[in-house]
């Protein structure tokens, strides 16, 4: 059993030997690994936060260069044109073709303003009315159904509202009110069924967010529950709505095939909400593609596009305004 | 008036507006699939449209917007993964961090109609591709991505601390812990999420307009050359989508059945929103269950 090596080492020896040797080797080679940072790891590390961050950094670049380019094409219309800015802003002739051509965009920027007002005037106490009903009356119920429907109008195209819009909508207000139709009322309503799931969605969450005990402060003193949506829950949820009406004037605003379809686009004044009018959106959309880059025509549409541009930029800064004095009420 | 009687008056009214919005949304959507239902048939769905005759199809347009849905989340997921990662895990607080913040709240207020312009100057004129599949898709990446910048960061920040804690406890660098424990945890939300932004890119046309273009090469669907300017695949040729398509029929008005084109495709278009919205939810909890084994 006992066989001896050429050394004068047992077998056991021998194996004792080299493991101990092995587990050295094994502990230098731990302790070094150990001791020293990952190579591997800390490369992993450095060009992963590497990539997210530029990842980050492209939303920075991608609205700054939206702002310069829309900028420098929608400014030569006043610095290359030399149309005066006072003349675009007020101007009530839109005759980028006659001669001399005629630059004023006022009517567009009035149709722009009226149909926003119009759809959230009809949007919001319908919007903030269905929120009231899912968190105050009928939680089980709205939860369920009006939730889902909600979402489910976010998700329809605009092209299939203004669809709609067309075929039912203007053909009913030509038959009701006998004029021609698409009109300053159309734009209107279809916004308004546009924007009511944003107001609705804003609302609820504000109207969430008001605490419980205050309602029950109100019942406890014997306010009905009409009197504590009133004078407490929309009290204390009012930047919120206020916010959800913005958010949705926002998107009224900027929305353009929608309202291009029932509008009826014409550069002429308004004199009833049945008239026809135009919009900065549905300008842009009907004449972009048939104008010539670099020409006058084709810049003044840039403007308009600026315009659209600052007003987005300005509903954010009211968005931010009442954002703080939500912070502040808490 | 009493207070009671008020109060019965307001519930009312409150419940009115409820019932009005659900009859208005019913009213919608039932008007949108009946007229639409008899026309989609495998032929209207398959043929090509037909500018001067009734009787065409949207078959290139139901295409041309799967692909460019497609080419638009090759592009934006991983962008908006990479910032969502960033703002939730990596972004101090300080000024740059609010000013990407401020950045993502303009991008996602712009109107889209900006944004195609903006699309037009940059994509179209200035890389000279002209109007393309390949422009479109990056319009709308600009449009989607405030979007998917927020769900991937708000799944991210959902994950419970322990985990990532238990992870670094084991040793495991950050930008492992993201890869291996976070991003995993959060797949659900935003699977979720992307869906439904899914949704949102497929039925968008303003952006499309002067991006990927009003008119639609005649494809040949058995050309994979991606050179080929006949090629469906090739993502440089112009190409015309479903939503694009309705606002073309109607606003030009050459083809003689433009009503039936438009209820066809408006259904279209509908059934894929429905289908995008029902999809989400079913997947992201199927989803949420398979990985978390939590039942809810």
């Amino acid at each position: 059993m006992n066989r001896q090596g050429s050394d004068g080492m047992t077998m056991i020896e021998k194996n004792v030997g080299r493991q101990q040797h092995r587990l050295a080797r094994d502990k230098s080679y731990l302790q070094s690994k150990l001791l020293k940072p990952n190579k591997k790891q800390s490369l992993e590390n450095f060009f992963g936060k590497a990539i997210a961050m530029s990842c980050a950094a492209l939303l920075l670049i991608a609205v700054i260069s939206i702002i310069y380019f829309i900028a420098s094409k929608g400014l030569s219309t006043f610095f290359v044109n030399q149309v005066s800015i006072v003349d675009f802003l007020t101007g009530l002739k839109w005759d980028p073709e006659g001669e001399p051509a005629l630059f004023g965009a006022f009517s567009f920027i009035l149709g722009s303003f009226l149909v926003t007002v119009l759809a959230a005037l009809v949007a919001a106490p319908l919007g903030i009315g269905a929120a009231i009903f899912m968190n105050e009356i009928y939680p089980t119920f709205g939860k369920k159904f009006v939730k889902p429907v909600i979402e489910l109008l976010v998700g329809i195209p605009s092209v299939v509202y203004g669809y709609v819009g067309l075929t039912v909508l203007v053909p009913f207000i030509r038959e009701r009110f006998e004029v021609l139709g698409f009109s300053l009322l159309a734009g209107g309503l279809v916004l308004a069924l546009m924007i009511l799931p944003t107001i609705t969605s804003v609302a609820t969450d504000a109207i969430e967010a008001v605490p419980q005990d205050m309602r029950n402060a109100a019942r406890a003193l014997g306010a009905t529950r009409w009197q504590t949506i009133w004078h407490v829950v929309l009290h204390g949820a009012l930047p919120g709505c206020l916010t959800a009406i913005v958010l949705g004037m926002a998107r009224a605003f900027g929305e353009a095939l929608a309202v291009q379809m029932v509008i009826g686009n014409t550069s002429k004044l308004p004199e009833s909400i049945f008239d026809p009018i135009s919009t900065l959106t549905s300008a842009i959309t009907l004449n972009m593609g048939n104008t010539i880059q670099g020409t006058a025509y084709n810049n003044a549409l840039w403007s308009l596009a600026l315009l659209l541009l600052l007003m987005s930029l300005f509903f954010i800064m009211i968005l931010r305004i009442l954002g703080r004095k939500k912070l502040d009420n808490r | 008036m009493r207070a009671k009687t008020i109060d019965r008056i307001a519930t009312y009214v409150l419940t009115g507006i409820a019932v009005l919005i659900i009859a208005v949304l019913v009213g919608l959507l039932g008007f949108i699939l009946t007229n639409g239902w008899h026309k989609l048939t495998f032929d209207f769905i398959t043929s090509p449209p037909d500018l001067l005759k009734a009787g065409g199809g949207v078959g290139p347009q139901l295409f041309n917007s799967l692909y460019l849905l497609v080419l638009t989340m090759l592009i934006s997921l991983p962008l908006g993964l990479g910032a969502g990662i960033y703002m939730a895990e990596y972004a101090p607080n300080n000024r740059i961090t609010q000013s990407i913040r401020l950045c993502i709240e303009v991008l996602s207020s712009l109107p889209s109609i900006v944004v195609g312009l903006f699309g037009l100057l940059v994509f179209v004129t200035m890389t000279g591709w002209g109007y393309s599949l390949m422009s479109g898709a990056l319009a709308l990446t600009v449009f989607n991505l405030p979007l998917l910048v927020r769900i991937s960061e708000d799944a991210i920040r959902n994950v419970p601390k322990s985990q990532k804690e238990a992870s670094f406890a084991l040793g495991i660098s950050k930008w492992r812990t993201v890869v291996t424990v976070l991003l995993p945890a959060a797949l659900p939300g935003i699977v979720t999420g992307a869906i439904l932004a899914s949704g949102r890119v497929f039925g968008e046309a303003a952006a499309l307009l002067f991006t990927a273009g009003m008119s639609s090469p005649d494809l040949i669907f058995h050309d994979f050359n991606l050179d080929s300017p006949t090629s469906p695949l090739n993502p440089f040729r112009p190409a015309e989508t479903l939503a694009v398509h309705i606002w073309k029929v109607n606003t030009e008005g050459l083809t003689p059945d433009a009503r039936d084109v438009a209820d066809g495709a408006a259904a279209i278009l509908v059934l894929a929103v429905l289908l995008f919205n029902l999809g989400a939810r079913w997947f992201g909890t199927w989803l949420f269950k398979k990985m978390t084994s939590v039942t809810r």
